[in-house]
């Protein structure tokens, strides 16, 4: 039996650091941090920090594709649950095509808008070139490449409904928010 | 350091309160539920900030607490030193050299910058909870973007008054969206609102956490024929001669002689020094 990838070394100091990124990223859509992060296989160490960070038995977490590999990992380290299928994440962690139809994602109720996943898109490569993107966190405008913009911004008209999304890339990390809105344009 | 966990409270309460943080700026003025703990300070001291400063601070953060602006008074100075003794981060009263500032009824005169955090204390975090006592209707009245309640309020005020009277915790509409209540700062401080800091909520009784990511558009509520206004007393500064600041009207002797003051009172010292 293999031994598991490492955690944090000093949970209440490294985490809290990651979360400022992860906030940093969340209120400032369009930025791009760079943040240390443990290797796991099967995880960027962008989501695997933001796993670590976020994640406990209280949130169901789906991992997809390669992630999926990081299961005993996250258990041991958290000890999220796997949850019985998309509808029931707090998190979903995976490749876009991997993660499958956002529709599959619990989006929050209009009482509770709050109830909805965070997905945590793996990227091949995050870059300020994009459709042009406005809403809370950005001064002006900022670009940003996405996924999938369209069904994104079908997301986006949910508002206040709506997934939130990381996006993460080796040790990069952004964000796209529900209430970013997302320019027809590319 | 001390015997405590880095800035008091556990890890797991830690995650809950950044999961909630981070949905609120998902959805800005949006009042997010989480399950606040008791603090070592009763509630109506600033329980809900400072679980939201708890699990926002880093080692290298330099902490500034205000209360009504001053940096010398009861809840900030226990506060300050609070966080000092379970986090063991640097503490200023200076707001330039702030990275995270927890407040109590007022933003600071000195403009924020985008590595700043601005968290509020909290009382009553519902705009609507005066109007309608119940949480159910107040949740669906959000649900349903019905606000109409809000403008009679102030339609009253300015039918009985002949102007809007509400002068604190003036409410206004984020992100054309939510009516959220800015905590009971000033109106004068509205305008700010709008600012290239991060700006969070926290309500310790009431059990809410909201946000402002930066440079959300905050609409003070208001009529086309009865603008708002963001008003102040008409004085000047007995310290600084400030005009332009928010003034704290003082009695400074028995025969009842009133002075203005700065409420802020870094940004007064400032301009003295």
């Amino acid at each position: 039996m293999s031994a598991l990838a490492a955690g944090f070394a000093n949970p209440p100091e490294e985490s809290a650091r990651a979360f400022r990124a992860a906030m940093q990223a969340m209120a400032c859509p369009g930025t791009i941090q760079n943040i240390a992060g443990p290797q796991v296989p099967g995880l960027s160490a962008a989501a695997a920090l933001l796993l670590l960070t976020l994640t406990d038995s209280t949130t169901p977490v789906l991992l997809t594709g390669n992630s999926a590999e990081a299961r005993n990992w996250l258990t041991f380290h958290t000890g999220a649950p796997e949850p019985a299928n998309a509808a029931e994440a707090s998190f979903a962690v995976g490749t876009w095509g991997d993660l499958g139809p956002l529709k599959a994602y619990p989006v929050g109720t209009p009482d509770y808008p709050d109830r909805s996943a965070t997905l945590i898109v793996e990227m091949s490569d995050i870059s300020a070139d994009g459709p042009c993107l406005t809403g809370p966190g950005i001064e002006t405008e900022v670009r940003m490449s996405l996924p999938d913009a369209d069904a994104l911004r079908l997301n986006a008209a949910l508002y206040p409904l709506g997934v939130d999304l990381f996006l993460t890339s080796g040790t990069r990390l952004a964000a796209l928010p529900r209430s970013t809105r997302i320019a027809e344009d590319t | 350091m001390s015997d405590y966990n880095f800035a008091y409270l556990d890890e797991p309460t830690k995650k809950m309160i950044r999961r909630a943080i981070l949905k609120g700026l998902a959805v800005p003025g949006y009042q997010v539920p989480f399950a606040s703990r008791e603090m070592p300070m009763p509630y109506g001291w600033g329980t809900g900030g400072v679980q939201v400063t708890a699990a926002c601070l880093t080692p290298e953060d330099t902490l500034k607490v205000i209360d009504q602006g001053a940096d010398d008074t009861t809840n900030a100075v226990s506060i300050r030193s609070f966080f000092a003794k379970v986090a063991g981060v640097a503490t200023t009263t200076r707001t330039g050299e702030a990275s995270v500032i927890q407040t109590r009824h007022r933003i600071p005169e000195t403009p924020l910058r985008s590595d700043q955090i601005l968290v509020y204390q909290v009382p009553i975090p519902e705009p609507l909870r005066f109007l309608e006592p119940r949480e159910t209707e107040t949740r669906r009245m959000h649900a349903l973007e019905e606000y109409g309640l809000m403008h009679i309020k102030l339609y009253e005020d300015i039918a009985r008054h002949g102007a809007i009277a509400t002068a604190y915790a003036y409410p206004a509409l984020v992100n054309g969206r939510h009516v959220f209540d800015p905590s009971p700062i000033p109106r004068f401080d509205n305008p700010r609102l709008e600012s290239p800091a991060i700006q969070l909520f926290g309500a310790g009784r009431e059990q809410r956490i909201y946000a402002l990511p930066p440079f959300t558009r905050v609409q003070s509520l208001d009529f086309d024929d009865h603008p708002f206004e963001a008003s102040k007393a008409d004085g000047a500064c007995a310290l600084c001669g400030a005009t332009h600041t928010y003034l704290d009207e003082i009695v400074a002797d028995d025969q009842g002689t009133r002075r203005f003051q700065c409420s802020d009172t870094d940004y007064c010292m400032e301009r003295r020094a």
